[in-house]
Parts: structure tokens; sequence; C-alpha cells
């Protein structure tokens, strides 16, 4: 690391996240002017025109990637079309232990004097919950699912290699040529594509003006630096700015710059889940890399220079502050870029080079929150590239996680994409598979599984408050037969999935109309084509994926009923379920007995993973034959992020032993302290899942250092990862750290702050996270062996 | 011929230390000698016992209920075993929810613990690891050890059998003609010292050795390392010479004590000689590893 990444890096380390009202002050005073004026592609387009014209610019001390959503590094922008924080809301996220935000004293009162009497009734949050029906409020309260687009925008979203190919004066030219072919005579649609169309075209120029005011920032720097080399610097950097986005880059640089406005475009325009991803920055980089290299113009250590900074940049980006339960169900500062390496390119070889290599260096030298990098693992990927990755992995940040590239498109296969597209797509998000740059792949929110149990065993009320929540499907001390049971339990299953999904289409639907994304819409085919938004069925292909939580709690929890109700029938129902209610007060025997002496999930045991592949059955057919408001259908992931915890105190006593309010399994993990056979049981257990048939699974691993030691110890990892794979896993990921370690840490945690782990699909300072989680993961199962 | 009483008393998957790449190690039952330093200390009886954790009964009085000989009692909430009336029928370990009751070890059979070895065989393919046999010593259980190699041999799973070397050459030999590596422990040159430390003298051991190698089976010497014990230097040198004469020897592992294995001796309620053992500092390790070194070995630290 040079002095000037160390600098940047440190910049950005240490700076604390806070907010700034610039966004929403520039956006009321926009729509107090303009609203109703104009279409709402073509207004939407026109806002994010007056924002690239008038938001304040930063380039800061020796950058040489530029550009900020905010008016400095690690400042949030609010967006109140979406989410209009209350006052309340804002001294919260300044005051508030965790995940904190600071905000200026002077900044709420105008917030309250100015954006909020615009915006609240309009915000697409105020509109969506005045709308749901009562039915699903009770569930939603219940803790039975979250909804992701409630004050976020759906997004998730990685990009294809075009816009190193085409600039925005190509799109432009390509969108007038659309409009000139529409049939307005024949095509109903045909006018409303023309507006989506025109908004898109504004959306280019206002990338181009705000790398325009760039360049002339970098050009007025230039005139008062006094130093010459950072003088040529500015102007190089003007010079990158006034080509890309623009036109398409010619040079490493500008390739890297050109991503850079175009990801800063898109998270300034909305505020999309997951921000935006890159997608095989490797794979795009390399043209660029080799033929510079050959020329002479770049050399390897500048290339990974400049591959810090865009790291950096990325990490300037906080997630934009959550409130409520989207706030538990995904409670850090993480924004979830994610940076594909290795895998396969489009005609099926392996894709990784060496600036494969040199993403890995950089994500290790800096260890910074954000960017996420994955290592993508083809049967041809070289076993260097795996090793190269493990030696990341064990270092202990959680990073890079692994995917099994050829099982990623498999899946893509399965659901109808071309094999072309299905290779340039990948994983972004946390383990979110997608055709990077041609699809709409949107996360619709977690369903809670084990809670679905829960309200079977009490007939539809829930077993916290006794609130009717969902529907009966009668008293289970009348059922004789685990089947009888199980029937129940996909009868609220169906219910639950139904409620949620009918209040999803209509949310959708609210996006599609009103909060469309022209800018995100021209870098995504085929919007252009389609003459339609990326919310609106406008991408190549569009997929909505819900999320289903708790897999392993909810499989210990039946096997528990099968094996000591059902099938050895020595203990009754009645008692389990009086005991339950009880949290297992004064009953620690049977509790100790349901923990102890139940089959469980992920000890490669039949009996339990059984009942886990008849569970994902049940919710592969619940879910993945459900329409979309696009003409496609739903599908399931098997990721939690940190919902898991968030479920688990929504959650009672369950079945397995488990005790009221401690979080579920996460992702398709085992439950904790369940897995009692070493990685490889759990490895079998979970290739006994059907996962080509989700749109991803996520399995934790943890390992203590001394698993890890040895370059033989790195074989046998790299091993152990093939053999998933082989066998069908979609993902895996490692901790690598020891309880004394994180124990440390929860006591000193000012010596502890660089300290990452892997939490969900990605990683997060231990500091950061809040008590609860912070036990998820010590209590996560460590592989030790010897 | 049908081995009597198959006896095991751990299964371990991803085992890493037993072997070349990703194993599973089968810990068979029994062993003839009684090294200070041991640290499968269960390893050691041949027949299955079942101990007590006191500290872990909840007090739901199950065993007492179930106990055919009337052994358990429940006396100022700590559960008690007359040792004298139990006849070690595991009904106990079955009931008790708090796992208080355990049985170290348990019988079996072949044709279960195949189908136990066969779950990892994809890790075995892609690592080209395999199956351990440890122990206790394998070798006390040989007509049980033969029929399971022969078993992982039709399904060509590389099979290592970790040993004492202590049984008679002919046995030796037999589960040779079905083995794929041996990692023959070679614990002290000097045979009354070998008797001090591990109640039998070693040349018989050393015999078996030299004859597994003549015959050209592949072998790794594991020589454990206990300061004061065998890390001086004439020792070092003399495994070093005796070792070089054994040309199927591919390689050394040394490994040195750690006292990881204090804890099983309490809960066995076995006196811990090794509470006396020491662990090698890093000069020590250093030093017998540059030693066998100078004997052209190729020496690693560590399995």
């Amino acid at each position: 690391m040079n002095s000037r990444i160390e600098a940047l890096r440190k910049l950005s380390f240490e700076t604390k996240p806070s907010l700034s009202i610039e966004r929403a002050l520039l956006e009321t005073e926009f729509y107090q002017e303009n609203s109703g004026k104009h279409s709402l592609p073509v207004l939407r387009a026109l806002f994010f025109k007056h924002l690239c014209e008038h938001k304040t610019l930063y380039i800061g001390d020796g950058e040489l990637i530029v550009g900020e959503r905010g008016p400095a590094p690690k400042v949030v922008s609010t967006f109140p079309e979406l989410t209009c924080h209350s006052g309340e809301d804002l001294r919260i996220l300044n005051d508030r232990k965790m995940a904190s935000y600071r905000v200026k004293k002077e900044d709420i009162s105008m917030y309250e004097e100015t954006v909020i009497p615009y915006w609240q009734g309009r915000s697409m949050r105020d509109r969506i919950f005045s709308q749901i029906p009562a039915e699903w409020r009770k569930s939603y309260d219940a803790g039975l699912f979250t909804e992701f687009m409630e004050q976020r925008a759906p997004g998730h979203t990685a990009l294809d290699g075009t816009i190193y190919t085409m600039g925005m004066i190509d799109f432009k030219n390509r969108i007038a040529e659309r409009i000139e072919r529409l049939d307005f005579q024949n095509d109903p649609e045909a006018s409303d594509k023309a507006e989506q169309l025109q908004g898109m075209n504004i959306a280019c120029d206002a990338a181009i003006i705000f790398a325009e005011r760039h360049a002339d920032l970098a050009e007025n720097m230039a005139e008062t630096e006094t130093e010459s080399k950072r003088r040529e610097e500015l102007l190089h950097i003007a010079e990158i700015c006034r080509q890309v986005p623009a036109n398409r880059p010619r040079t490493f640089h500008e390739a890297l710059q050109m991503y850079w406005f175009v990801h800063l475009g898109t998270i300034t325009e909305l505020n999309g889940w997951d921000a935006m991803s890159p997608g095989h920055l490797d794979q795009h980089l390399y043209p660029f890399y080799e033929r510079e290299l050959a020329e002479g113009s770049l050399d390897r250590e500048k290339a990974k220079e400049l591959i810090c900074c865009l790291w950096i940049k990325v990490n300037n980006h906080t997630a934009p502050p959550k409130v409520g339960v989207t706030a538990k169900e995904s409670g850090t500062y993480n924004d979830f870029t994610q940076i594909n390496l290795g895998g396969l390119n489009v005609q099926g070889a392996d894709a990784s080079n060496e600036v494969s290599y040199i993403c890995l260096e950089a994500s290790d030298e800096l260890h910074l929150l954000q960017p996420q990098p994955s290592a993508h693992i083809s049967s041809q990927t070289p076993d260097r590239f795996l090793k190269a990755a493990a030696r990341v992995i064990r270092k202990g940040y959680g990073y890079p996680s692994v995917f099994n590239t050829d099982a990623v498109v498999m899946e893509q296969i399965r659901v109808g994409k071309s094999v072309e597209d299905a290779r340039e797509g990948g994983t972004s998000g946390c383990i979110e598979t997608g055709a990077f740059g041609k699809e709409a792949y949107i996360l619709t929110g977690y369903l809670n599984v084990p809670k679905i149990l829960e309200v079977t065993l009490n007939n539809g009320r829930d077993q916290l408050t006794g609130k009717m929540v969902t529907i009966e499907t009668g008293d289970p001390t009348t059922f004789a037969s685990f089947e009888e049971l199980y029937d129940a339990f996909t009868q609220q299953l169906e219910y639950v999935i139904n409620l949620k999904i009918r209040v999803n289409n209509y949310i959708e639907r609210m996006y599609a109309k009103y909060s469309p994304a022209p800018f995100l819409s021209v870098v995504i085919h085929d919007c252009i084509e389609n003459g339609r938004d990326y919310y609106n069925g406008g991408p190549r292909y569009n997929t909505n994926y819900i999320q289903c939580c708790g897999i392993g709690t909810v499989t210990d929890s039946l096997s528990a009923m099968k094996t000591h109700i059902f099938d050895e029938s020595g203990i009754s129902m009645e008692t389990l379920l009086s005991t339950l209610k009880d949290n297992f007060q004064d009953n620690e025997a049977l509790r100790l007995k349901l923990w102890n002496k139940t089959p469980f999930y992920g000890n490669d045991d039949d009996r339990a993973d059984d009942i886990m592949k008849q569970v994902y059955a049940s919710l592969f057919k619940y879910i993945d034959s459900k329409a979309n408001t696009k003409g496609t259908l739903y599908h399931l992931n098997m990721l939690s992020t940190t919902c898991h915890v968030y479920f688990g105190k929504m959650l009672g006593a369950s079945a397995n032993g488990r005790f009221a309010h401690l979080p579920e399994s996460d992702g398709t993990s085992p439950s904790h302290g369940a897995d009692r056979n070493g990685p490889t049981a759990v490895i079998k257990s979970l290739s006994k899942m059907d996962q080509l048939k989700s749109g991803g699974t996520l399995l934790n691993q943890r390992f203590l250092p001394s698993v890890l030691a040895s370059e033989q110890d790195l074989d046998k990892l790299s091993s152990l990862v093939r053999t998933y794979f082989t066998l069908g896993g979609h993902h895996i990921q490692f901790n690598v750290v020891d309880t004394a370690t994180l124990r440390k840490a929860q006591q000193h945690p000012d010596e502890y702050k660089n300290l990452l782990v892997r939490v969900a699909g990605y990683s997060d300072y231990f500091v950061d996270l809040d008590a609860d989680h912070q036990e998820e993961i010590i209590s996560r199962t460590a592989q030790e062996f010897g | 011929m049908k081995a009597e009483n198959p006896t095991i008393f751990a299964i371990k998957r991803y085992a890493l230390h037993d072997g070349p790449n990703i194993r599973t190690t089968i810990f068979l039952k029994g062993c003839p000698l009684g090294c200070h330093w041991c640290h499968n200390p269960e390893g050691i009886e041949r027949e299955v016992r079942i101990i007590t954790h006191p500290k872990k009964c909840v007090g739901c009085g199950a065993c007492v209920e179930i106990c055919p000989e009337d052994a358990l009692r429940v006396t100022g909430g700590a559960i008690l075993r007359d040792m004298e009336l139990c006849s070690q029928c595991g009904n106990c370990v079955d009931v008790c929810p708090a796992l208080s009751h355990e049985a170290i070890g348990w019988k079996t059979e072949t044709q279960p613990l195949m189908e136990e070895i066969k779950k990892d065989l994809p890790f075995f393919d892609q690592s080209c690891g395999g199956v351990t046999f440890s122990g206790g010593e394998p070798l006390m259980q040989p007509e049980f050890l033969l029929e399971l190699l022969q078993e992982c041999g039709k399904l060509d799973i590389h099979r290592a059998v970790d040993t004492s070397g202590f049984a008679p050459t002919e046995t030796v030999m037999n589960i040779a003609v079905h083995t794929d590596l041996f990692l023959f422990d070679i614990k002290h040159m000097d045979s009354e010292k070998h008797l001090f430390f591990t109640g039998v003298t070693n040349e018989l051991i050393l015999h078996n050795l030299k004859t597994l190698s003549t015959a050209g089976h592949q072998i790794r010497a594991r020589v454990p390392l206990i300061s004061g014990v065998n890390d001086d230097e004439t020792n070092i040198r003399a495994t070093g010479l005796f070792l070089v004469q054994c040309p199927a020897v591919q390689g050394v592992d040394i490994l040195p004590y750690h006292p990881s294995g204090k804890a099983k001796y309490r809960k066995l309620a076995v006196n811990y000689k090794g509470l006396e053992m020491k662990s090698p500092e890093n000069n020590q390790i250093n030093r017998a590893l540059s030693i066998l070194r100078e004997y052209g070995l190729d020496v690693h630290v560590g399995g």
C-alpha cells in the first residue's frame, strides 16, 4: 500500500458516517416546482439532472477516481421520495449506539420545516402502508415476513461489460433510434414508451453533465495546485471526466472511472438495495490491462493503486440509514457491493486472469468493509486461484466468499436464460444469482419459516402474544401423525406466501408507475429496446426472490416432533406445547432431550436431512410457481442476511430445544451448535438440498485459525470447497477466528476496530454489531478438529 | 472370520493430522501400551465403559428409573453409580437427556461402520484422502481391522493404519497386505526407557518396522516429541540412524506433545502421568528437525 492509498484508506476508515440533507432539499425544491408538469419517467430524469447540475462536488487530496454521492466521503444522502424520515427518526439515527449517523441539529430543523411537510404522505413508504390489507399487517407485525421495498427501492443489480464499449452518447443514439421505430399506430404502449425513452435520454445527459462538472472542478483545482505532480494528476482527471461516461473508456483508468460514474448515477437516482455492483470486474478490466501493459502505459503496481482507489470509493458509500423492521433485518453500514472474481467467460472458458489476483491483493491489503470480493470457482478454475482466495480467507476478514460458478450458471439456465447470459451472470448482494446487466432480480423480503411452524402449532395464533395472525389449520393436539402436522404447516405456508406475494405485487406496480429509474434503465439490457423501465419489466429477465430463513431451525423442530411425539410417542403434544409457551421454564430435562436426542440437520443424517428436503420442496412448490407483475415467476432464495436474528427475536421457544428470542439458524446453515460431525457432514447435509432450484443458498462455516495454519490445510480447505461444489453447493464462506478473540473484542472494542467478521453474505466490523449479532456469531459451531 | 465384539471409541471426519489429505479416522478401542503422554486415554481399555458427569445432571431421575441393576441413585442432587452393581448395559446413556452418562466407546460391526466411512467418499476422491484406522492400537482387533481394510479396498478408498507397531509380526504383515500407508510410531530407541514410559520394550516394534520396510510397504514414521523423555540428541540421532536403514519410510512427522489430553483424564478419573510431561520448546523441536534431516530424511512437524 503506498502513501496515497494509505491516506485515502485512513480517511475512509476513520470518518464516521453522517447524513446530508442536500439531496432531500434539492429534491423538495425540484418537486415543488415541477411535480405534475411531466410524465413520471421524465420527471424523475429531470430531477436526476437537477441533482447532477447542483449537488456539491468533491475531489479529495490524492484521489485518482472521483465522485461522491454526498458532499464528502461517508456522508449519506436521504431519499424522502421513498422514506421520509421524521425528525424523531433523524434524532434516533444520531443518538443510537449501533449503526448511527451523525445529523446536524440545524439539518433536522430544516428537514422538519422543508422536507417533511412536502413528503409526508407522498413518500412511497407512506403510500404503501396506507394501502396494505389488515391481514398483511397482522402477519407482518408478528414477524412472519419482512418487506424489502417499504423503504428502499428494488435494486440489487450488477452490470455486464456494456459500459466499457459504449458511452452515454452511444446510449443516446440507441435511444433516439428506438424512438424512431416506435409504432404509434399499432403499439398501444407507444406513447408510454416514448416518455420512458425520453426520460432515459435526459438521464444520459445528466450523467455527462455530472462528469463535466468534475472536469471543470479538477481544472480549477489544478490552477491553484502548487505541487506539479498533483497538478498533472488533476488535469488527467479532468481529461478522463471529459471522456467518460460520455464516451467509451480508452484506458484502464478511464474504465474504472466509467464504472464509478455509472455506480454513482444509479445510487444517486434512487437507493436501490445492495447499491450497485460491477459484476465481473476482473474480466471487464483485463483487456485494458493487457493492452496497456504491452504498450507500457500501465504497470501492475499502478493498476493495483487504481483498483484500491475504486475500493476506497465504494467504502466511502455507507448504506442509506434504515429504520424500523428494516434496520433490524439489515443493521449494517455495508451496502453490499460485491466484486465477482474468476468464474467463466461468455464462451465458457476459465476467466481468472492477472486482474483477479490484483483485486484479491487489493482486498487483502485494504481489508475494508466494502466492497466484498467473491471468488467464483468453476470446474475449470485453476487451483492457484482458489488457493490465492484461501490465503485471504485465512486472514479472517470473512471474505472472499466462495461461489460455485457451474451451479450459478445452471440455476439460471433452469429458469430459461441463455447460456451466454448465465455465464456473464454471477452473484450480487449476499449470494443472489442474476444475469448481470440484463436482469432485475429483486429481493422482496424474508420469510420466517420457523414462525410459520409456530403459528401452525398454535392454530393460527402468535405463540408470544396469543393474537390470531394467520388462519386456523387445526388443533395440533388432535393430529394423529406427523403427516397431519406437516399438512397443516404447508397450509399455513401457502397462506403466508400468498399474502406476502399479493402485497409484493402491489408494491411492485407502485414502483413501476410512480418511481421509475431512467438512468439505471439505460445500462440494463433490454430496457431501451423494450421502451420500459427497469421496474416495469424492461430488462431481458425479471425475477422476484423470496428469501426463506431458518431452514435449520424448522427442520430440527419438525424432526424433534417426529422423533419424540409421533415415532416414539415419549412426549405428548400437549406437554410440548405448554412447555414451549413457558419457554422451557421448569422443564430443562425436556429441553435437553429435544436438543440432545433428536436427529438434526447438518450431520449428514438422512432422518433430519429428509425433513429438510421436504420443507425445501414445499417452499419451492408454493413460491416458484407464483406469478410476479412482469409475466414471470417468483423463485426462492435461501439467505437470511441478519434477519435470522430479528426473526429469532419474534419467535418463541421452538421444539428443537431453542429458547425463545434466540436467533434462528442463518441462511442454509445448520442451527447453532446442532452440527456435531464436522464440516464434511455439514456439506453433505447441505448438498442434499436441490440447490439449483433456488437463486442461491448460504453456508457459513466458522473455522478456528489453527485449522488453516499450514499450506496443507489450505489444500484441504480447497478440496472441501471443490467437493461441496461437485455436490451442487452454491456458496460457502468462512469465519476464521477463535472465540477468545471475539470475547476480547467485546471487552475492548477500541482495540479491535479493524476486526472484520462474516455476518451473512457480507462482512462487517465485529465491534459495529449489536450484542445480539455478536453473540450469534460466537455461538456458531467452531470447527476445530485436530 | 468374524471379529468378536469389535469396539471403537470415535469417528472423526475431516481429520487433519492423521495422514494425507481429507480423511476420516476410526479409533479402535484397546491398546497394549500405556504411554505416559497418551492423549487418547479413552482408547486404552479394550472394553466399553460408562462414566457419569454429575455436573451435567438435571435430576430428572430417568436413569434411576430405567436401570435394571438398581445401580444408580441421586444423592444430594448428584447422580452416583455403584460400579459393583452396574452391568454396563447403557440404558442410562440412552435415556439421559442431559448427556450426563457417557459410554466410552461402542460396539460396532463392519457394515454400519463402512456406511459411516462411505459418507465422505466425495471428499476422499476430490482430495486423494481416505480412511485412517487409529486407536488405541488398531492391531489389537486384527480380524475386524482386516475386514474393514478389505471392504475399503473394494471401494478404492486409501487406507492408512496408525499404529504403535506393537503386535505379532505375522499380524502386522497380514494387515500390511491391505494397507496403503502405515503411520508408524517411534517413541524411544532405548528399550529400557521405552519400557518405562510405555510399558513395553521396543524390540518387537523396531523389528516390525524393519520387516514392513523390507517388504516395501509405504510408511511414514511418527515421532511424538516429549520434552525430557525422547528429545535428547542421543535418542534423536538413534532414531534417525534407524530410520535411514528402513528405505520404505518415506518421511518422518515430528508430533510435539501438547497437554490437550488432560481434560480427558479428568473425565475418566484416570491418573494422568502426562501431567508430568512437558511440551517441547520451539528450539527443541527445531533441533530434532535438523538432526533428523542430517540423515537425509524428509521431516515435517505435525501430522
